[in-house]
């Protein structure tokens, strides 16, 4: 779990182009959007991206986006119980 | 009458203000590290920059430029400030980096984040949302820089009221060539507080013939 959530906070460095920022730099269980990294919509839209491309996870119900965004940790988790191509 | 009280000229890998070389960096950089290198050369603040298209980041720049250590924002309501821009490639460049994510069905992961710069426009807005600029806007593409039609259009939104000063100019990114060239253009009935800023007191452009020969003297 440790290995994929840091591999996770590599992803977000670079698909989010979070210049300045290391994967030390994000706390595994801080929020994600509203405090911390200050991601907004098109953050959102390019983490469902990031979980297609590169775990084969596609989310059926944006509903479901709040929680399985809501932290590294919860993406980390989500992709574990989904695990497709990781 | 209307004149312009400042200008920034980006291109090269140099930045110049009103004709003085302000920062410079090597010619053998490629655009992207150049302008990186100048948004940390002037200690900017503005995380938005690096998830901005090339574009965006040339028209954040330039704007940055003119506006630092200038009252322009503070000497006029922000409904009163228009910006028009212009240039050739439109959003082309941002446009077939986006292609290359459709083209491959196989491999099919368009990015939100570019998707969402493949308008020209888009720099107008990155402007207005940094500087909280409420006015009216423009967009022009055209082949070349076409300083009548930015003069004139910019004195018919003064004459009708519209705005009473503009940031305009040409903004242009196609793979590694670049070149912006910005200006303020106000009334020549300055606000007070204005006038007290404006270098040796002086404008250094008032009509689209002096701001022709402005352009053809750096380009």
């Amino acid at each position: 779990m440790e290995d994929l959530i840091y591999k996770l906070k590599q992803e977000i460095i670079t698909e989010l182009k979070l210049e300045d920022i290391t994967p030390e730099d994000i706390d595994a269980d801080s929020p994600l959007f509203a405090e911390g990294l200050g991601l907004d919509s098109i953050d959102a839209l390019e983490l469902i991206v990031l979980l297609e491309k590169n775990y084969g996870i596609k989310i059926e119900d944006p509903k479901d986006g709040k929680k399985i965004f809501y932290s590294v940790r919860t993406m980390a988790e989500y992709i574990t119980a989904h695990n497709v191509v990781a | 009458m209307s004149i312009i009280t400042k200008y920034c000229i980006i291109r090269d890998n140099r930045i110049v203000i009103n004709g003085e070389l302000d920062y410079q960096a090597d010619l053998t950089l490629p655009f992207i590290e150049f302008i990186k290198g100048a948004y940390r050369h002037y200690k900017f603040n503005y995380l938005k920059f690096f998830k901005m298209d090339e574009l965006c980041k040339l028209a954040y720049l330039g704007s940055e430029m003119l506006l630092k250590n200038d009252n322009f924002l503070d000497c006029y309501p922000s409904n009163e400030i228009g910006v028009i821009l212009s240039n050739c490639a439109s959003s082309l460049d941002i446009d077939i980096k986006h292609q290359k994510t459709i083209s491959d069905k196989d491999n099919y992961f368009p990015s939100p984040a570019v998707f969402v710069y493949t308008l020209p426009n888009i720099m107008i807005g990155e402007i207005c949302i940094r500087h909280k600029i409420n006015g009216e806007n423009a967009m022009f593409v055209s082949e070349r820089f076409d300083p009548d039609q930015l003069w004139q259009y910019a004195e018919m939104l003064f004459s009708s009221a519209k705005v009473s000063a503009v940031i305009s100019g040409w903004v242009d990114v196609m793979y590694d060539s670049y070149a912006a060239f910005l200006y303020i253009m106000e009334k020549d009935n300055l606000p007070e507080q204005r006038q007290s800023q404006i270098i040796n007191k002086s404008y250094i452009c008032n009509s689209s013939q002096h701001l022709s020969e402005l352009y053809n003297r750096h380009f």
